[in-house]
């Protein structure tokens, strides 16, 4: 009897022993795979900055074809699109996140909730092709533009991708702010909108944050709907009209240009050189993001 | 522990200033208060007294209206306030929160400094006026026993503050509003014996202004601030007495078990 128990047990402790291993083997694979992408970018893209002198990189011109390598314009581009797109998205965002959360009756956030998810999953293609054929036509006649394809049609489409994440990220921040809290304000004699306002939503602060980096990080990756609504010309958007005339951001210009490229040539690096760019770029948004999580964790205890 | 330093006469005689009429309320089926009737003197400090899950803190959410946003609850019977029904449809219940405050058994600061704490009802009642919430905010924070640790941290954020510090500016941010009624729900629960007894000394020098209703974190405590005392079990009211009476002298079996520690 004390043997058969032990006999289970070692049998037990060896699986348990391989299903502990082989988690382990999957998680380190997951980091070993970021940390080999990133190698990988860097042996490609790294020649580039040692080939091309840092006045011609951080030109205001790109011309591969005659050697001139500025990204300033491509930078400046992605930084005009993704930074409308989220003076777009954010008061949006948090906006609806407050009415499902607190103002919207039971059912109808039962019905939104996942609404809003579905949203999330709408391939960027098909909302390039949209941009392209509904919202460039409106944007071209309401504004009288040369164009429909500008910077601001890339921030719509963006705001519209960056909503999904924004919306539930800042309803999860929303969610957490405990209950006595808006006890407290109604106790005040604060209004359903005063504690909304005043108590819920900056209690919620840390969490919103989170949820507009995310927003940031997801639009500033986005690459087809922005090359299909955005016109792709690598100018400066330096003058006041910038917002409303063509612009080409970092993730276009790899796109389009990756297929044509002999591989090896200075041009090939060059884009690689963009990539490096654009994951130290997103890199730093994410770390920004993460940051309120680790304070708040530290804090430990009541918020 | 710190006595009333006035002597100890009950008061006798005082206005009603919050009167409980066959007060019944149920949590969905579950009957929480049967058929309450208490009155409640003005000046003075009453405390609800008896074991957890007797109603009293559903009581003083009432006397708040701040059960209004739960559903599936019921009540009968009234709550009346200087001869108005809290519950009449005219009542505007932001007005008689701010008539009504109440202070919650674990300290909640409101994200912001110590400043924007004690401010927040006056600034949400329209006061703009920057001398004059500079004498509410001294005002209130003297009144809870804190002024004289915060007088040079007003701008630091309220989390800053220890868990004692933070619970006296609960009754600061509370009593900022000049309410007539303050419910004071465990006030002392999360609280050191010293920040306990700044808290009680300072509801000797309120009550002179104010109505308070409180249910203590202690019989000991209860015994200390009393002027009434009122006894809940089950949801019943067992039996209320004027000064320390229900302490010394309870007239009902089960007060008198409470009381002397048989269960509780």
């Amino acid at each position: 009897m004390l043997k058969s128990e032990s006999v289970i047990g070692n049998k037990r402790r060896r699986f348990e022993i391989v299903i502990e291993s082989l988690i382990r083997v999957l998680g380190f694979s997951t980091i070993g795979f970021v940390v080999l992408i990133f190698l990988f970018l860097l042996r490609q893209g790294l020649p580039f900055f040692f080939e091309v002198p840092p006045v011609n990189f951080f030109g205001t011109r790109w011309y591969p074809t005659f050697g001139l390598f500025g990204t300033l314009p491509l930078i400046l581009g992605s930084v005009l699109v993704t930074l409308t797109a989220i003076v777009i998205a954010l008061p949006l965002g948090v906006a609806t996140a407050v009415f499902v959360r607190e103002i919207a009756p039971g059912w109808a956030r039962e019905i939104l909730k996942p609404l809003i998810e579905v949203l999330a999953g709408i391939p960027s293609v098909v909302l390039g092709f949209f941009g392209m054929n509904i919202v460039a036509p409106l944007v071209r006649t309401t504004l009288n533009v040369p164009t429909g394809l500008t910077a601001f049609t890339g921030a719509l489409i963006l705001a519209y991708m960056a909503l999904p994440t924004i919306i539930s990220v800042a309803e999860d921040a929303l969610d957490a702010v405990p209950k006595s809290y808006r006890d407290a304000g109604l106790a005040l004699g604060a209004t359903k909108w005063q504690v909304i306002w005043r108590v819920v939503v900056p209690a919620a602060r840390s969490g919103i944050v989170v949820a507009v980096m995310l927003g940031l990080g997801r639009a500033i990756g986005e690459t087809m709907a922005v090359m299909m609504v955005t016109g792709n010309a690598a100018r400066m958007p330096i003058t006041p009209d910038s917002l409303f005339r063509p612009v080409r951001t970092m993730t276009a210009t790899i796109a389009a240009e990756m297929g044509e490229v002999a591989q090896g040539s200075l041009h090939f690096h060059a884009l690689f050189g963009i990539g490096i760019l654009l994951f130290v770029l997103t890199f730093l948004i994410n770390l920004a993001a993460a940051r309120p999580i680790f304070q708040k964790r530290r804090r430990g205890g009541l918020r | 522990m710190v006595m009333d330093p006035s002597g100890y006469d009950p008061p006798v005689g005082l206005p009603t200033k919050v009167r409980i009429e066959n007060l019944s309320y149920w949590y969905g089926d579950r009957l929480s208060l049967r058929d309450i009737t208490l009155d409640i003197p003005a000046n003075a400090i009453t405390t609800l007294i008896g074991p957890t899950g007797g109603g009293k803190s559903t009581l003083l959410r009432l006397i708040n209206r701040l059960n209004d946003l739960l559903e599936d609850t019921r009540m009968v019977g009234r709550i009346v306030l200087d001869g108005q029904d809290i519950y009449a449809p005219e009542v505007n219940v932001s007005e008689l929160r701010r008539r009504v405050g109440i202070v919650f058994a674990l300290p909640l600061p409101l994200p912001g400094t110590v400043r924007e704490n004690v401010l927040y009802g006056p600034k949400l009642a329209g006061i703009r006026d920057p001398a004059r919430l500079d004498e509410i905010l001294v005002r209130s924070l003297n009144q809870a026993a804190l002024w004289d640790e915060v007088k040079n941290r007003l701008d630091e954020p309220a989390h800053a503050l220890s868990g004692g510090q933070q619970q006296r500016l609960c009754i600061a941010r509370s009593l900022a509003m000049e309410p007539e009624v303050l419910l004071l729900d465990e006030p002392t629960s999360g609280l050191d014996p010293i920040s306990t007894g700044k808290v009680e000394e300072s509801l000797f020098a309120l009550k002179k202004h104010y109505t308070i209703i409180m249910v203590p974190h202690s019989i000991q405590q209860a015994a200390r601030v009393a002027d009434y005392a009122a006894f809940f079990l089950g949801g019943e009211l067992v039996e209320h007495q004027p000064g320390r009476g229900i302490f010394t002298a309870p007239k009902d079996k089960r007060t008198e078990d409470y009381i002397t520690g048989r269960f509780g």
